[in-house]
């Protein structure tokens, strides 16, 4: 099976074509691409510090959730949007590249940790008092989600440096 | 004086020390200062995000004006040195990408213009904590603020990224 045939697909389709002959169009949606990414990271910190117990100690985790996570999927679906664009506009090349493909990977590992906050460390968490220190899994979270967050950034910075010209 | 000539003399200078040598023989220390940028602008504009959507009565309701500052705007305070170490070594790794650069020019414009709105907030706020409550006109005032705060940074970012598409003069 051809992997590459939906991929050449994509990049032959109108909205690509548009991101790669429209000289204005690629930079805007490269720059919106970074105001929502700079909003994930900064904001999914506030959670990360709180679960480490560094920052927002006095403040109930419930309400941390409240303000950060709202803002967080915001932004996370203005990336995800602006970055299908991006990758469309030369589909088989970023598919390719190295630092894109570690990129996905961290990716993953991150809607894994996800899913392993939601499912096991915040019903404890909402159960048991909201202040005070919080449990090893609540920490080994947060960490995990700084530590992948500037992964995907490193990883997204190094694209640019090593993509190859358009195919 | 000339301005431009100016810029374009110290372009040169900064391209010919040795520290620029070193920065540009290195290949993977731009894209690594780069990211340390990002992540830099990341917290700073984050933080004074959740001040303004405290503002705009989206965020932290139940909180005072004066505990969310005090929760983050230190975080701005004590991360803009990094930001503005990692973006000189970026300047001075590759002085002609930036310096004679409009989009720099609007970018440095932008965030002159975000740190003195932080500042018009937070200065009154230290020294009487519900200052920003205290009349209707002063709530009224800090909607804009943070609806300028929040416009800034956006423009900081926006025009930071344009550096790398936009023709030197």
């Amino acid at each position: 099976m051809d992997l590459d045939a939906p991929l050449r697909w994509l990049y032959a389709t109108e909205i690509a074509v548009q991101m790669r002959e429209n000289a204005l169009l690629f930079p805007w949606v490269e720059a919106i691409h970074v105001v929502g990414l700079t909003l994930v990271l900064g904001s999914i910190a506030v959670l990360d510090l709180r679960l480490l117990g560094v920052a927002s100690r006095g403040r109930p985790l419930a309400r941390v959730l409240r303000d950060v996570l709202p803002v967080t999927w915001l932004a996370f679906a203005v990336a995800v949007v602006t970055g299908a664009l991006m990758f469309a506009s030369n589909a088989v090349a970023y598919a390719h590249n190295g630092p894109f493909q570690w990129k996905v990977v961290l990716l993953t590992l991150i809607g894994l940790n996800t899913a392993f906050f939601h499912l096991l460390v915040e019903p404890a968490l909402r159960a048991a008092p909201s202040t005070g220190p919080t449990p090893w899994r609540a920490r080994l979270s947060g960490a995990l989600s700084i530590a992948l967050w500037i992964g995907v950034t490193a990883f997204g910075r190094w694209i640019g440096f090593t993509i190859n010209a358009i195919q | 004086m000339d301005i431009t000539a100016t810029i374009a003399a110290l372009s040169t200078f900064l391209e010919h020390t040795a520290l620029s040598a070193r920065l540009q023989e290195t290949a993977w220390v731009v894209p690594a200062v780069q990211t340390v940028h990002i992540l830099s602008v990341a917290t700073v504009f984050a933080s004074s995000a959740f001040v303004s959507l405290h503002l705009l009565g989206v965020s932290g309701r139940e909180l005072s004006a004066g505990n969310v500052a005090l929760r983050f705007v230190p975080f701005i305070w004590w991360t803009l040195p990094l930001l503005l170490l990692s973006g000189s070594v970026l300047i001075v790794a590759e002085p002609a990408r930036s310096l004679p650069n409009p989009a720099f020019h609007l970018k440095l414009g932008l965030l002159l213009a975000a740190v003195l709105v932080t500042l018009l907030y937070q200065w009154p706020l230290s020294r009487r904590a519900d200052f920003w409550e205290a009349t209707r006109g002063r709530v009224v005032a800090t909607k804009l603020i943070a609806v300028t705060t929040l416009a800034l940074w956006t423009g900081v970012i926006v025009a930071g990224r344009f550096i790398a598409y936009v023709d030197n003069l």
